[in-house]
């Protein structure tokens, strides 16, 4: 190959940088591992981390069960290592399962269009009110505190520079839902977008119709959030809602330690041409049969550059297909089932625990520790190795005392009882 | 001649909603070792939804039969050569996807104890170090989730800087070559784009440069090696440029395949770039995702860098979010974990020389494909080929349809834009000279067809499952879901 090129060695095909810009050194990065050895590194770096614990976190990340069938999917050579499907004729599977995908994120939702993924829950939310301004053609963002505080930050992170103001409105202290009347004065001609969860960082289920209603009335649109999308087995979708921005997280997504995850955005019909992200329309091949395309992409960066909706390029595509397999899986009756089970298990330790709202609750909730405090009941849990709730001071300062908890298909009533006992209940 | 495919039967499949019949499902659960809750009650009669319409109602053997049927349909890597300009898709190495499913790391909740995280701790902190080696830079923030996150994230760090510094001025320069998620993330950080053209050896121009710098500069945002493959030769003279007005340049890694082992940006005046572990570090596209963009800085950019950063003590690692002058947050939680353990995988699987091995072979593959296909095709700009090489041809889009039928996914199509018809062709390290030879064969043969058989360009592709899909009418009627 070298004398096809008519150079004489490897290096000779770099000679023309200038001298300056070479590196003549050696990485420091030790010599290449075999295969044994880089899986052992792996697998005793895992034996550093919690192993076999059972969890009562959630807070935006859950423990659901996986189906085995998600990974025997995703792991095809053919998902895995192909592209983004812009060749439409040899990316039929691909974007037929995107389409699918689009599909059920609308059933579940409400919306009438939802995009093939953004990075995760946290950054469609900026996406979302970035959005909001451009169709309202205002400024003015209000977010309620209940909305998972380090989505908050990512909103403020993306819109800090761009002279947008925000507005922060409060919880109910009794109910654990949006304040109406903080909303109320949060709201002016300037706002563009209201942005709530349900259930929301409490676990507690939100008004969404009287909040968009309160919204609608001053000419701005209701982001819908949630982070638990196993509650739309069960909950009323957010038809109200003009814009949905969620994480698919417990979709048959591990954990692991924060991502890869897939955030979806759904919308109005009407909204669509200002959506970010890829979207995969229906049409037909020259010999008349149904086929999938990539579409409406001058809303896109590789068109529109900086008048693009959005930056975003890459997304999250095969962790949205491990989505729409779980989806696929579980189904209409499945879904409901496995919802049900978040909310009976939820109950059943909820119910013994003294909880600060009294709000309906979905999977997660609020309790107060009394006495002790929240770390000395987590360092007792740690002794039965159970992993227990999220102190919630960290990020509510008010909440002292308080531990968010969350209980999912796969918490035993043993671990459950366990906890109860050492919350002294 | 075809040498590399012949067709063979695929299966049909509808969608999942119209293989779905009442009753059936895929799925099952434990039983309930608790008393059931009645929703209505739990949650209030007007927050419970009726069933999920038209959600699919599949058996398992469906499900595995649907997708797996679906997979067929796809080109992929692992059918082979995937030569798309810029995307750098390399073979993904198996064994990484079995570490990042390894069960202490993939069940670990971001926030866990943090004494119960420690071995996730000690990747990450791996992976900052290793980055920060290979680009000469002194620190790396690991969140961004994909290259145009971590262009954003870039930017934001440029602003925050410069605001100390009294001003954050008002635009950052972006060669009229660079991908567009470039311009797309100057305008997410506030910024104004201003374009500089590419010269005729299709690189920047660094006296049309030093003409449009001045003192409302922030930053420029330069592809090293650029979307030609070309290496940007003034590349420490434009450095000099922009740092005498006060201003940053900021590098898109991208095209870091070309540069690892052999070239550090961070040693000649680079201040920060991000790098696509997608494609470099081999963490697999996925039909378009997952990626991960990692930014790494010199030292005077750190103390910006987002929430929160690694911290080492004695006792362990730990989380730190006391950092003042960060940008904040730019996604939750800590980045793309799974995403780094894979590239961890690749980067230990390789060692520093192997790194440098790989890149040499990069360069290698693509300098032997241009000098194939030059008799052929007219390339678009003759300054030396990095890892990729792009040609020109008004049938660019055609061509690419007709690589198909000889078994090949096509090149970049008509990217980046200065080039009139660019064939944008990057092959990447890890393809044999077989492969090379056959696509080079491939493209040789639909030269002659165009010359004699014009007509079976147009319609092409004529092998596929699927023929040619009609783009113009998916756009203008838009259906973006499945109904009744």
């Amino acid at each position: 190959m070298l004398d096809t090129i008519g150079a004489s060695t490897l290096e000779d095909l770099y000679a023309h940088l200038p001298e300056d810009v070479r590196f003549h050194g050696a990485l420091n990065i030790p010599a290449g591992k075999s295969e044994y050895e880089i899986v052992q590194y792996f697998r005793e770096r895992g034996l550093e981390n919690a192993n076999s614990h059972a969890t009562f976190l959630g807070a935006g990340v859950y423990h659901h069960y996986r189906p085995v069938l998600v990974d025997a999917v995703v792991s095809r050579g053919e998902f895995l290592t192909s592209y983004t499907p812009y060749q439409a004729e040899i990316s039929q599977g691909t974007l037929t399962a995107i389409f699918e995908f689009q599909t059920m994120i609308c059933q579940l939702t409400g919306m009438d269009v939802a995009n093939a993924s953004m990075y995760d829950g946290s950054t469609a939310v900026p996406e979302a009110a970035m959005m909001a301004m451009r169709i309202t053609g205002r400024d003015g963002v209000a977010v309620a505190r209940t909305v998972h505080p380090e989505y908050r930050e990512v909103l403020g992170t993306y819109t800090r520079h761009q002279g947008v103001p925000i507005t922060e409105f409060e919880y109910d202290p009794e109910s654990g839902q949006v304040n109406l009347e903080s909303l109320e004065q949060a709201l002016n001609e300037t706002t563009a977008v209201v942005i709530i969860q349900s259930p929301n960082f409490f676990g507690v289920v939100e008004n969404a119709k009287q909040i968009a209603e309160m919204a609608h009335a001053k000419g701005a649109l209701l982001v819908y959030v949630f982070t638990e999308a196993v509650s739309l087995g069960l909950l009323e979708p957010p038809r109200d809602a003009d814009i949905v921005a969620g994480e698919l997280q417990s979709f048959a997504i591990a954990p692991s330690y924060g991502g890869p995850f897939a955030g979806i955005l759904a919308c109005k019909g009407k909204y669509v041409r200002q959506l970010p992200g890829r979207l995969v329309g229906e049409t037909k091949d020259a010999n008349g049969n149904r086929a999938f395309c990539l579409t409406l992409a001058t809303r896109e960066q590789h068109i529109r550059r900086e008048k693009a909706t959005s930056n975003i390029c890459t997304n999250q595509a095969l962790i949205a297909l491990m989505a729409t397999v779980f989806m696929a899986l579980y189904g209409k009756q499945g879904l409901r089932e496995l919802a049900e089970q978040n909310l009976a298990k939820a109950h059943y330790l909820g119910e013994r625990l003294w909880r600060r709202f009294h709000g309906p609750y979905f999977n997660e909730f609020v309790a107060a520790t009394g006495v002790q405090s929240p770390e000395e009941i987590n360092r007792r849990l740690l002794g039965f190795q159970i992993v227990g709730g999220l102190p919630l001071d960290r990020f509510y300062p008010e909440l002292r005392s308080s531990v968010l908890l969350c209980c999912t298909e796969m918490s035993s009533r043993a671990d459950m009882d366990a906890v109860a006992e050492a919350f002294g209940a | 001649m075809i040498s590399k495919v012949r067709q063979h039967p695929t299966q049909n499949e509808t969608l999942l909603f119209e293989i779905s019949s009442p009753g059936k499902f895929g799925y099952q659960l434990p039983e309930l070792d608790v008393p059931p809750v009645d929703a209505r009650d739990a949650l209030g009669a007007e927050n419970v939804r009726q069933e999920i319409a038209d959600f699919p109602e599949v058996s398992e053997v469906d499900v595995i039969r649907h997708f797996t049927r679906l997979s067929t349909w796809n080109y992929a890597i692992d059918l082979g050569l995937y030569p798309l300009g810029s995307c750098t898709m390399k073979y993904n190495p198996r064994v990484n996807e079995a570490v990042a499913r390894t069960e202490g790391l993939i069940w670990i909740h971001p926030y866990q104890p943090e004494a119960l995280s420690q071995g996730a701790f000690a990747i990450l902190a791996e992976i900052e170090r290793t980055l920060a080696e290979i680009t000469g830079m002194d620190a790396v923030t690991l969140q961004p989730a994909a290259g145009a996150h971590g262009e954003l994230t870039g930017i934001l760090l440029v602003r925050a800087y410069l605001e100390t510094q009294g001003n954050s001025r008002k635009k950052v320069i972006v060669p009229d070559s660079a991908h567009g998620t470039n311009p797309a993330s100057v305008r997410m950080a506030g910024y104004e784009v201003v374009n500089v053209p590419s010269n005729d050896r299709g690189m920047l121009d660094a006296e049309a440069l030093a003409r449009m710098v001045d003192e409302s500069t922030a930053a420029i945002m330069i592809t090293n090696p650029n979307t030609l493959g070309v290496f940007e030769e003034h590349i420490t003279e434009v450095a000099r440029i922009l740092h005498s007005k006060g201003a940053l340049v900021y590098m898109d890694g991208a095209n870091m395949n070309a540069l690892a082992g052999i070239s550090r940006p961070g040693d000649y005046g680079v201040d920060l770039m991000h790098l696509n572990l997608h494609k470099t570090f081999s963490t697999p596209h996925g039909g378009g995702g997952p990626g991960s963009g990692p930014v790494a800085v010199k030292r005077f950019l750190e103390p910006f860098l987002p929430l929160p950063r690694l911290l080492h003590a004695p006792s362990g690692w730990s989380w730190n979010y006391d950092r003042p002058r960060s940008i904040g947050r730019v996604r939750a939680f800590y980045g793309n974990f799974g995403v780094l353990v894979r590239a961890l995988a690749y980067i230990m699987a390789h060692g520093g020389e192997g790194m440098r091995r790989a890149t040499l072979d990069a360069l290698l593959n693509a300098n032997y494909l241009r000098k194939l296909l030059e008799p052929h095709y007219e390339i678009a700009y003759h300054a030396p080929s990095m890892h990729e090489c792009v040609f020109r041809h008004p049938s660019t889009g055609a061509i690419a349809k007709r690589l198909i039928d000889y078994g090949f996914h096509p090149y970049t199509v008509s990217f980046p834009l200065i080039v009139h018809g660019a064939m944008m062709i990057e092959p990447t390290e890890t393809e044999s000279k077989q492969e090379l030879d056959l696509f080079s064969d491939a493209l040789i043969s639909i030269a002659r067809e165009e010359r004699e058989h014009p007509d079976l360009l147009l319609r092409a592709p004529h092998s596929t499952r699927t023929t040619k899909v009609d783009e113009v009418a998916a756009a203008r009627k838009p259906i973006l879901k499945w109904g009744r």
